[in-house]
């Protein structure tokens, strides 16, 4: 992996040390923030008084222990949470400064501005093609001139395009794991959100299909907000600048990488970290 | 050691394969009886001829088909009054088909075997199938034109053969004719009549108006005129010919041969001469007219009817049954509500079907059909246009009737699409609408495709409610043809369940109908698992385009 960060796969304690020079939170522009952010599923409350400022274009990881609230708050950045009936929020989030709750929010405009992908691959069952250009069909594009650049700059994007480019017509369902996960991305970033949210984008893909995936992670970050959940506490360590560590619905602590990893302020997370519980 | 041999299993796996069998065979069995009964019937069978001597009467020649044979005993034989001095308990009785129902009176007979001597098949037996009166056995006499023989002994046999193609392409001719042009024109001519009608009650009968409608109006009948006169010229060139024969009581007939489908020796026909033959009257069963009150002829019209109502149902509770399902799955909040709903649903599949066929003939021909003859098909009145029995109706009742298993089935199917896929799209910013129309509902499709399938399965094969809204025993005329508007939603129409319980139960002539059933049976099963097969073939197709998703 040729990449300027000069991050290699492990714990790469000379990158760190050059991150934690560079990243200071108070010097970044802020894209996401929450304020107060109570999340409630009928009477269970899964989310308590969150607030956390998610800087723009760096990639930030939300880590802990399983039922931690970090997916729920990451699906609370596109309103993916609208479609539980019983889920209510009490408190703010604004992107860019507006408020994403706010009643004149189009919701499905909303979520072409911060885009998704889940834990397992879901291509449609569609060709390659018609998966890249979906998002953008939704919007009316119809020209083939316009839809062909476009699904090939994403899959470009997500480093896919050399090994599908020529059965871009195939089921996208006859692709493996670790391409239809990749395919999943350059889906998300055809319609060039702002923000990209990854649920634990890696979990179900063998250890080769990771590494691609955190190239690409790296490669993105240059151009998108990226916020990531993950359970691999090195996966978040390798890919992201700022770390949060979650634990039973509130945010413990949030700081960039380097910090959280060696030398964190809290107690529970340092127990995460090292392996004491979680 | 017995506690061991239950404790393993294998008495259920027994019992299981057991039932499994006994289903196979009782459905195998059940096919097997309905294809050899009715096709059977369409063998050439060999004439018999006998000297019948039944003590105290004379002895006299018998000629037919043996249809079938029973075993009674003496002892009620002799009840009946036959005087017989034999040894046996138990006797032969045979079933012989005589025909010549206008001579004699009857098409079947029953004798006795110890009575019979003589048995033999001569080859000169000729078969007749006839438009009236059934069957003729009997031998060929001579040939006659415009009343003068023509031809006698061994000559009338070619000469038969020969004279019987010109008089069925005279009547191929005159058929066209009947049903073809002069139905057309009636039809015009009965339109002609309902418009002129339509300007009286819209006070637009002007007479200019009535002048165009009377032009049109002559031009019709002129052709008519015309058509009728040819009519004329070719009945008389059909009834030109025809033929003497000598049944068995020594009778001599004749037969115009206008009146007759079919003349064969069956007793001289080689196997292959027999094959054809049988091709030819299994082909004339699927393609043609039932004559003589349904019990001769074919049942093509009731096959077109069955497959009809069965498509025009399928194209209307298909997006019914759809979008009802979408609508319970997708839209409406679960709770208390939908529940009821859901249970509603499945117990009306539950409900008996002539129940539908009343609130249809009800609902449907009398409350719909009377107003929109009112609103619409005023002219016609007193007559009614779609306030009577019709295949629209037919094919609404059976959709009422088949709509829950659709909603289920589909229900089924969008509770199957992976959330994953739903939240994919939506997290592409598409709204809900979107989703479902892009990616949920033609996931679904296969779903919906088994609806339509058991809703196939389910109306194709129900007669009782049928009864009272469109179902006839003849319909004159098929509900697609070539007079516009071409589609007849307004016609009554012929169905094949129908038209067994006609043929069986409701016919003048049931001994010589029963195998008609049989085969009106199987054609039905046919039918039905045609249809299926077919939706079953689509079905796997868009299978296989969405497969790989069950993962």
């Amino acid at each position: 992996m040729a990449s300027d960060t000069g991050l290699t796969h492990g714990i790469n304690l000379d990158a760190l040390e050059r991150k934690s020079t560079v990243l200071n939170i108070e010097s970044e522009t802020i894209c996401l923030e929450t304020n107060a952010l109570d999340l409630f599923y009928g009477e269970k409350q899964a989310l308590k008084g969150v607030n956390i400022k998610l800087p723009e274009k760096r990639v930030s990881a939300f880590i802990g222990p399983s039922g931690c609230g970090k997916s729920t708050l990451l699906r609370c950045f596109n309103r993916m949470n609208d479609l539980v009936d019983t889920c209510r929020i009490a408190g703010s989030i604004t992107l860019n400064g507006e408020d994403i709750y706010a009643k004149s929010v189009d919701v499905a405009e909303l979520r072409r501005r911060v885009g998704m992908v889940f834990q397992k691959p879901n291509p449609f069952p569609k060709s390659i093609y018609e998966n890249v250009a979906y998002g953008l069909r939704l919007q009316g594009v119809k020209n083939r001139r316009v839809l062909d650049e476009a699904v090939e700059r994403s899959l470009n994007g997500a480093a896919l395009w050399d090994e599908v480019k020529d059965r871009l017509h195939d089921s996208a369902l006859g692709l493996s794991g670790g391409q239809q996960q990749r395919l999943v991305i350059a889906r998300a970033i055809a319609i060039e959100p702002k923000v990209l949210l990854l649920d634990e984008p890696a979990s179900a893909l063998d250890p080769i299909s990771t590494l691609k995936i955190e190239e690409l992670i790296h490669e993105l970050k240059d151009n998108y907000t990226i916020i990531i959940v993950t359970h691999n506490m090195q996966q978040a360590a390798r890919v992201s600048d700022y770390t949060a560590f979650m634990y039973m619905g509130e945010l413990i602590e949030f700081g960039d990488t380097d910090t959280i990893f060696t030398n964190p302020s809290e107690k529970q997370t340092e127990d995460y970290i090292t392996g004491r519980y979680g | 050691m017995m506690r061991e041999w239950f404790k393993s299993g294998t008495p259920w796996i027994w019992l299981n394969a057991a039932a499994v069998s006994a289903s196979l065979i009782i459905v195998f069995g059940l096919l097997l009886l309905i294809a050899v009964r009715g096709l059977g019937h369409f063998w050439p069978a060999d004439v018999v001829q006998a000297q019948y001597s039944r003590i105290g009467s004379q002895p006299e020649r018998v000629i037919g088909e043996l249809v079938e044979t029973e075993v009674v005993s003496l002892a009620n034989l002799r009840t009946a009054g036959f005087e017989l001095d034999s040894k046996e308990k138990f006797i032969n009785r045979h079933l012989l088909k005589t025909g010549n129902r206008d001579v004699l009176g009857s098409d079947f007979r029953w004798v006795v075997d110890p009575y019979l001597s003589d048995k033999q098949f001569p080859e000169q037996i000729m078969v007749l199938e006839r438009r009236e009166w059934g069957n003729f056995y009997g031998y060929l006499k001579t040939i006659k034109q415009a009343g003068k023989v023509v031809a006698e002994g061994d000559k009338s046999r070619p000469e038969l053969q020969q004279r019987m193609e010109r008089v069925l392409d005279l009547q191929d001719q005159i058929h066209d004719i009947e049903k073809g042009a002069i139905g057309d024109i009636n039809y015009a001519i009965e339109r002609l009549r309902l418009n002129q009608r339509r300007l009286e009650l819209d006070g637009e009968n002007t007479p200019e108006n009535l002048q165009a409608l009377t032009v049109e109006r002559k031009q019709l009948e002129k052709e008519y005129a015309t058509l009728q006169q040819q009519l004329g010229e070719l009945y008389t060139a059909i009834n030109r010919d025809s033929l003497t024969a000598e049944i068995m009581n020594g009778q001599t007939v004749e037969i115009p041969l206008a009146k007759i489908v079919r003349a064969y020796m069956p007793n001289d026909l080689s196997l292959f001469g027999k094959i054809g033959l049988y091709i030819s009257r299994l082909w004339e069963f699927v393609s043609d007219e039932p004559r003589e009150a349904n019990t001769e002829g074919g049942i093509f019209p009731a096959i077109f009817g069955t497959v009809m109502m069965v498509f025009i149902m399928s194209l209307m509770v298909t997006p019914f049954g759809v979008v009802a399902a979408v609508y319970l799955r997708e839209y409406a909040k679960q709770g208390v509500l939908t529940r009821t709903i859901r249970i509603a649903v499945n117990n009306l599949a539950g409900v008996p079907s002539i129940v539908y066929g009343v609130f249809g003939l009800g609902f449907f021909v009398y409350f719909l059909g009377g107003n929109i003859d009112r609103l619409f098909y005023a002219e016609a009145l007193p007559a009614p246009t779609f306030g009577t029995p019709g295949i629209l109706w037919s094919s609404l009742t059976l959709a009422i009737l088949t709509v829950p298993v659709v909603i289920v089935a589909t229900e089924e199917g969008l509770s199957r699409i992976p959330r994953a896929i739903r939240e994919g799209s939506l997290a592409l910013g598409a709204t809900k609408a979107e989703t479902l129309w892009r990616t949920v509902l033609p996931m679904a499709t296969p779903a919906m495709m088994t609806g339509m399938i058991l809703a196939i399965a389910r109306a194709a094969g129900e007669v009782a409610p049928l009864m009272l809204v469109g179902v006839v025993k003849l319909a004159p005329s098929l509900a697609l043809d070539g007079n516009a508007p071409f589609l007849h939603l307004d016609r009554k129409f012929m169905h094949l369940g129908f038209h067994i319980y006609d043929v069986g139960f409701q016919s003048p002539n049931v001994e010589a109908a029963r195998p008609l059933v049989y085969a009106t049976a199987l054609l039905l099963v046919v039918v039905i698992v045609i249809l299926n097969l077919a939706a079953i073939y689509i079905r796997n197709r868009l299978r296989e385009k969405y497969k790989g998703l069950e993962t």
